[in-house]
């Protein structure tokens, strides 16, 4: 049986589909396949030698400050101290690159970034001491408070920076952000919202190779984090957490393009944590000696002062200036977090509501009934305070 | 604030009907009109109005930057809203189906009702999360929770439901002026709900945090709020034939809580049933009948009864008549506490 091709036949073509053009072209925002470095390159011969010696302070106070604040949660005076040893690169970076009239979104790992910023290290460790959930003026300092939940401040950094572009500030916002966190749903709806807002917001992710334990390959299968920026519509740029002119540089350009009027950016800097994720952790159960190592030969600090020791703008009188002036803030911060903190416990009642309800007030008075009967039976007439 | 003598002179200017949908439109409208720091967002929100138009016309009043129609996130859009009330704004939020606001609630309750504590008071959030709430409409899975439990149990957030479309438009104006978060739910099924109301003149106000009595009585108190306080005065009315005489309290705030005009209605009464479409059993009248009990255990005759959803995820629509309770079911409990009373 022969098929009978019935007339008009051939000419049946099926509808095409409405006209299609992506939104965006995609190329321009590919991350390079290599993490952007400065330092021991021919591009490092153009670094403003003032930036690189500020830069080198900063890093050895910084170095000297996690390890200090490691030191308080021995001597239990810390409940716990998420250290960025190994980090500080990003945190200096972080905090050098904004204006005063910036905003800071720092994550629970970021002290750092908001002590070189400029907040006094004591308020800085308000929330790890146990005492404050914050223990600064967000908005006096514009940084946000320290951020536990995983990627959560990201999208108060859009709508930060939106809403000030709305009233015609030009402020720019920068967010930071683990590796593990780029998996909460949060980072994705920020990403989204800033890209289509168009929001002058910097999204920097350190990516320090662990999650708590849980590896990087374990927590995305996208060929870089930086990567995930095109799906968003925004660059994506890889850079070496380590190198902090690198970090500087790049991080400058997405603050200035934010701040221009041309969006976010997401930024990825490879890094490594040589600490454990806190004191509480035990780092040996999920990564091996020889990987530490590996990273500990490219040390941010060391990268830098390597650089500046070889190009003859520090010798051993600039290194020793640099680590006494970190010793010197490790001595005043250690003095002042062995006072004990005063605190008043109606604090608890009036922060909740900016009118407290009844039921607050009730419950207030029953504390202070407590309170007072305790003073009483202890001779002590503190009013309640104490620690 | 204002009085109900300036309602009165608002009533007496060319009142007309008037929906609860309107209403709560009129309120963000006046309030964008008198505060620029008011911003509207959410999924649906501009163009649209909102799928049940409560936003209607106030991307083109005020323009797509003070009513913003967002990406399909209401983390994000809750999230953003933080950052924009950090610089100074007062945003809005709508989250247009109860169920909806589900995925935004780690921004809610870790942020929203946590920002002026976590700051020492430094940094309140003034922001309004608008939920349409509860069941009634037909609405298939999803569209018809009563999620006001998981609310009140977060410290640090107001929790508003009006019942009435004077009460719509008053306590979205408080909410929005709040320097306090404002979870405010909007029982969907009464946005068609109408009252002689004069749309150019509503001057009424009210604070946040204060229950009034609907209707006085003195068998026994009937305390509800939202969807119910319709369900409730029907069956109050209904009551009389049977010679009871029941006061109806509608709370309007379920945080704050107002024990005094609670527990005074019950102190006059003896009796008392919280009605609510929410669940029993962990719902906000286990935590109502505890109050009661601990304020006026003296004066009571009876326990006091719940009449509440039935303790199951919100059925299909074809089968919610069964879980909403309604007058029979409130006359029932009625009928329950007045034989506690006899024994």
């Amino acid at each position: 049986m022969t098929v009978q091709e019935l007339p008009g036949a051939a000419a049946y073509r099926p509808t095409p589909p409405p006209a299609w053009k992506p939104l965006t072209d995609p190329a321009p925002l590919l991350p390079d396949p290599e993490p952007y470095r400065v330092l021991g390159t021919d591009a490092a011969d153009g670094a403003d030698p003032e930036l690189l010696l500020r830069l080198y302070a900063e890093l050895v106070r910084g170095r000297r400050y996690n390890a200090q604040a490691t030191a308080l949660t021995k001597q239990g005076r810390l409940a716990v101290y998420p250290s960025s040893t190994g980090q500080e690169a990003c945190e200096i970076a972080a905090a050098l690159v904004l204006e005063e009239r910036d905003w800071l979104f720092p994550s629970y790992r970021d002290t750092l970034a908001a002590v070189a910023r400029g907040l006094d290290p004591v308020e800085a460790l308000t929330l790890l001491r146990g005492d404050r959930h914050t223990g600064y003026d967000p908005r006096e300092h514009r940084i946000a408070p320290l951020c536990t939940p995983l990627a959560t401040q990201l999208p108060h950094a859009v709508g930060l920076a939106h809403a000030a572009r709305l009233k015609g500030d030009d402020v720019v916002a920068l967010a930071m952000v683990g590796d593990g966190g780029t998996s909460e749903g949060d980072f994705h709806e920020a990403l989204n919202f800033a890209a289509v807002w168009k929001a002058p917001v910097v999204f920097l992710v350190q990516n320090n190779g662990f999650a708590i334990s849980v590896p990087l390959a374990k927590q995305t299968a996208a060929p870089s984090l930086a990567h995930k920026a095109v799906g968003y519509g925004m660059p994506g740029r890889l850079v070496d957490g380590n190198d902090a002119v690198a970090m500087h540089q790049v991080l400058s350009e997405a603050v200035e393009r934010a701040r221009s009027g041309g969006g976010p950016t997401l930024v990825e800097a490879i890094t490594y944590r040589m600490d454990a994720h806190t004191n509480a952790d035990d780092a040996t159960r999920y990564r091996g000696d020889s990987e530490v190592e590996t990273w500990r030969a490219h040390d941010p600090v060391q990268l830098l002062e390597r650089e500046l020791t070889g190009r003859g703008l520090l010798g051993e009188d600039g290194i020793e200036e640099a680590r006494s002036a970190a010793e010197r803030m490790a001595a005043g911060l250690r003095e002042r977090m062995n006072a004990d903190p005063v605190l008043d416990p109606m604090d608890l009642f009036n922060q909740v509501y900016a009118e407290q309800t009844t039921q607050l007030r009730e419950q207030e008075a029953r504390l202070r009934v407590e309170l007072d009967a305790e003073n009483e039976q202890h001779g002590t007439d503190d009013g309640g305070a104490g620690r | 604030m204002t009085t109900a003598a300036a309602t009165a002179t608002a009533r007496t200017a060319k009142a007309k009907p008037a929906t609860m949908a309107q209403a709560l439109g009129r309120a963000l409208r006046d309030s964008m009109a008198q505060d620029p720091s008011v911003h509207v967002l959410g999924e649906d929100v501009g163009t649209l109005g909102g799928v049940f138009r409560i936003t209607d016309g106030l991307a083109k009043e005020f323009g797509e930057d003070r009513c913003t129609d967002t990406p399909l996130a209401e983390a994000g859009i809750l999230g953003a809203a933080v950052g924009m009330a950090m610089y100074g704004l007062r945003p809005v939020v709508e989250m247009q189906f109860d169920a909806f606001a589900y995925p935004a609630f780690e921004q809610l309750i870790s942020h929203v009702a946590k920002m002026r504590n976590r700051t020492g008071g430094a940094m309140p959030l003034p922001i309004t999360v608008r939920v349409p709430y509860g069941g009634g409409i037909g609405g298939v899975e999803h569209h018809s929770d009563s999620s006001e439990a998981y609310y009140m149990a977060t410290p640090g957030l107001h929790v508003v439901t009006p019942a009435t479309v004077d009460d719509a438009y008053g306590l979205l104006r408080a909410s929005i002026a709040s320097d306090d978060p404002v979870v405010f739910l909007e029982p969907k099924r009464l946005y068609w709900s109408k009252a002689d109301w004069s749309p150019q003149a509503p001057a009424a106000v009210e604070p946040i945090g204060r229950a009034v009595v609907r209707r006085a009585g003195r068998s026994a108190t009937l305390i509800t709020y939202g969807p119910s306080l319709p369900v409730c005065m029907e069956a109050a009315e209904a009551a009389v034939a049977e010679g009871w005489d029941l006061e109806v309290v509608d709370l309007r705030s379920l945080v704050p809580f107002d024990d005094e005009t609670v527990a005074a209605s019950v102190r006059r009464t003896g009796r008392a049933v919280v009605v609510h479409e929410s669940t029993g059993f962990g719902g906000p009248g286990g935590e109502i009948a505890a109050r009661i009990t601990e304020r006026c255990f003296h004066h009571l005759e009876a326990p006091v009864l719940r009449v509440a959803g039935f303790d199951i995820p919100y059925p299909p629509p074809m089968q919610e008549r069964h879980h909403l309770p309604g007058v029979d079911r409130v006359l029932d409990a009625v009928a329950r506490l007045q034989w506690e009373a006899e024994h």
